[in-house]
């Protein structure tokens, strides 16, 4: 952390103006401050706190039309959760799936930023407007036209790769890499556009040097761009865990809900599924504490390697 | 200078050049194909031999999605919803930035790490006391129940993508203000705000598109009044996983990612350089 003004003496020294006062340089930033407090208390906070209570609680329909009362189950959906072979089937699902997820964006992401550092305007304003384009479609539209690509009987796909009417949804791994790949495409952008911005701030003399020195492409992003960019690498590698791990839209709509006999759900489908298909709210509510626990895990991770670069905050 | 200029001479730039253009058609490929789709007659669409043009193209499934329900509703609905959640948060995360980033103040560290786990909360996983919530403040089936929580969601992302512009607004420009006598409000609003609005814009991305793509909750909420309908709902009706209406689906999608296509290319500089500044600071 440096070292700008910290107390009022400092902040108003050589200012010959009026004299601090201290009541209102400490109540102006809370002020400031209490419609996001109030909002993220209402909104975030409180639904958390709650989550954990109703994980807790055996809560299904009964409870909540008011026929019966609730109880109080300590960890029984926990002990019911763990003890199910499918949330463990599903774990590891979601856990695969979203790492996948994360490479394969990261590695198309990184590689396009450079390979747009490497044309002219034309090309790049091309790559550029087309990743837009694909960043900007809703979850919901992209995940139905791929389903119309990959379709069966109408889809291009198939017709150009001659696969007859092979059912993509139909397999379990194939309906997961369907859906892989709209995820992909809808979330390398983000990970190109910030990647390339950040390319574009290393000096240009630092990479002229590099290829002067006849460094090959691979080793001017391994020794050079990427120190430089790890930053910006951490950032974009922990906002797609993040958001790789929640996949939701794409898995309900593509594989339906789920895929059959639930082959492709992930942790946040399953939840819902959960509480809302079957009104087991206790349950789905575990789930979801499952998954706040995860994905905490993940913020200390990267918390930790801020910390480490040295990042103020 | 930048780095494509470093390079022009190389020999492999045509090379890489056909591959980015190449790259593009792969890209866009989707989008075309859902425009394209939309415009095609029914008996192309259901064809076994897909071709990628349309000799007749009519606007049958546009009519039908206009036509068969109250769509234009449905993306009005969208449209308040997402233009609320734009504004109110990015007014409060304008305010809640320059809180965390002009004061010094105790548990100012303590609050930034807070906003940066709050991002990290799955959304949907809160779903199940959201719901709760907004049932017993009465707000199921509206609107509201659509708007406070994406509010609340896209807060933290956006307070934290804030920080960088606020704080590259120099010191010595607060005591310049202070000095010819504006106050604190007068600062904060007519020269602060102004400056700092390059990055609401990129930040107010996110939260729309959020806001604008949001399925779940619309879902879950707006259980049994379907003139509350938001555009995704909408979109679905004419999914049938059995059999699918194709043209009324892609026909939907078209009318449904346009509006957030115009709001990114309006926006596309600010997103660069809002991305660039947010992570670099």
């Amino acid at each position: 952390m440096s070292a700008p003004p910290t107390s009022p003496q400092d902040a108003v020294r050589g200012r010959p103006r009026t004299a601090p006062r201290p009541f209102a340089r400490t109540a102006v930033p809370w002020l400031y401050l209490a419609p996001a407090l109030l909002v993220l208390g209402a909104l975030l906070v409180y639904p958390v706190y709650q989550l954990g209570l109703i994980s807790l609680l055996h809560y299904t329909q009964a409870q909540v039309s008011g026929g019966e009362p609730t109880t109080f189950e300590g960890l029984g959906n926990y002990t019911e959760l763990f003890t199910d072979d499918q949330f463990w089937r599903v774990l590891l699902a979601t856990v695969v799936f979203a790492a996948a997820c994360v490479l394969c964006t990261l590695a198309v992401g990184c590689a396009l930023a450079v390979l747009l550092t490497r044309v002219r305007a034309v090309p790049r304003l091309a790559l550029m407007l087309a990743a837009l384009g694909a960043w900007a479609t809703p979850a919901v539209t992209g995940s139905t036209v791929w389903l119309l690509l990959f379709d069966a009987d109408f889809g291009p796909v198939n017709r150009l790769l001659g696969l007859g009417d092979h059912s993509w949804t139909y397999g379990r791994y194939s309906a997961f890499l369907l859906v892989l790949l709209e995820v992909v495409w809808c979330s390398f952008p983000f990970v190109m556009v910030t990647v390339y911005a950040g390319i574009r701030a290393v000096p240009a003399e630092v990479l002229e040097a590099a290829a002067l020195d006849g460094a090959s492409p691979w080793r001017i992003w391994r020794s050079v761009l990427a120190p430089i960019l790890r930053p910006i690498l951490v950032v974009v590698t922990i906002q797609s865990v993040i958001w790789d791990f929640k996949v939701f839209t794409q898995i309900y709509v593509m594989t339906n809900g789920g895929g059959i006999a639930g082959q492709n759900l992930v942790l946040n489908v399953y939840a819902y599924q959960k509480a809302f298909a079957s009104s087991q709210y206790g349950l789905g509510s575990a789930i979801g504490v499952v998954m706040l626990l995860i994905l905490l895990a993940v913020t200390l991770v990267y918390l930790r390697l801020l910390r480490r670069q040295g990042e103020e905050l | 200078m930048n780095l494509a200029r470093a390079r022009v001479r190389r020999p492999g730039r045509l090379a890489a050049e056909a591959a980015a253009l190449l790259i593009a058609v792969v890209v866009a490929f989707p989008l075309y194909w859902m425009v394209l789709s939309a415009f095609k007659p029914a008996g192309e669409i259901e064809s076994s031999e897909p071709r990628p043009w349309t000799t007749s193209p009519s606007l049958a499934s546009f009519r039908r999605v206009f036509g068969q329900q109250e769509f234009g509703r449905y993306f009005l609905n969208s449209l308040v919803v997402a233009g609320a959640v734009v504004i109110a948060s990015a007014l409060i995360a304008f305010l809640a930035a320059t809180a965390v980033t002009r004061f010094r103040f105790r548990f100012r560290t303590t609050l930034l790490i807070m906003f940066l786990v709050a991002q990290m909360v799955p959304v949907e996983a809160l779903t199940i006391p959201l719901f709760f919530l907004m049932r017993d403040f009465g707000q199921l089936n509206t609107l509201g129940s659509l708007i406070l929580p994406h509010i609340a969601f896209s807060l933290p992302f956006a307070i934290w993508m804030l920080r960088g512009f606020v704080k590259a607004v120099p010191e010595a420009l607060e005591e310049a203000a202070a000095i010819d006598g504006a106050g604190r409000a007068r600062f904060l609003w007519q020269i602060l705000f102004p400056l700092v609005l390059p990055g609401l814009v990129a930040t107010s991305v996110f939260s729309f598109i959020s806001t604008w793509n949001d399925f779940l909750f619309a879902k879950s909420f707006l259980i049994s009044d379907t003139s509350q309908s938001t555009l995704p709902m909408a979109l679905l009706v004419f999914y049938k996983p059995d059999d699918p209406d194709w043209g009324g689906v892609m026909a939907a999608s078209t009318v449904m990612t346009i509006p957030v296509l115009v709001f990114f290319v309006l926006v596309q500089r600010r997103l660069v350089s809002g991305l660039a500044g947010a992570v670099k600071d």
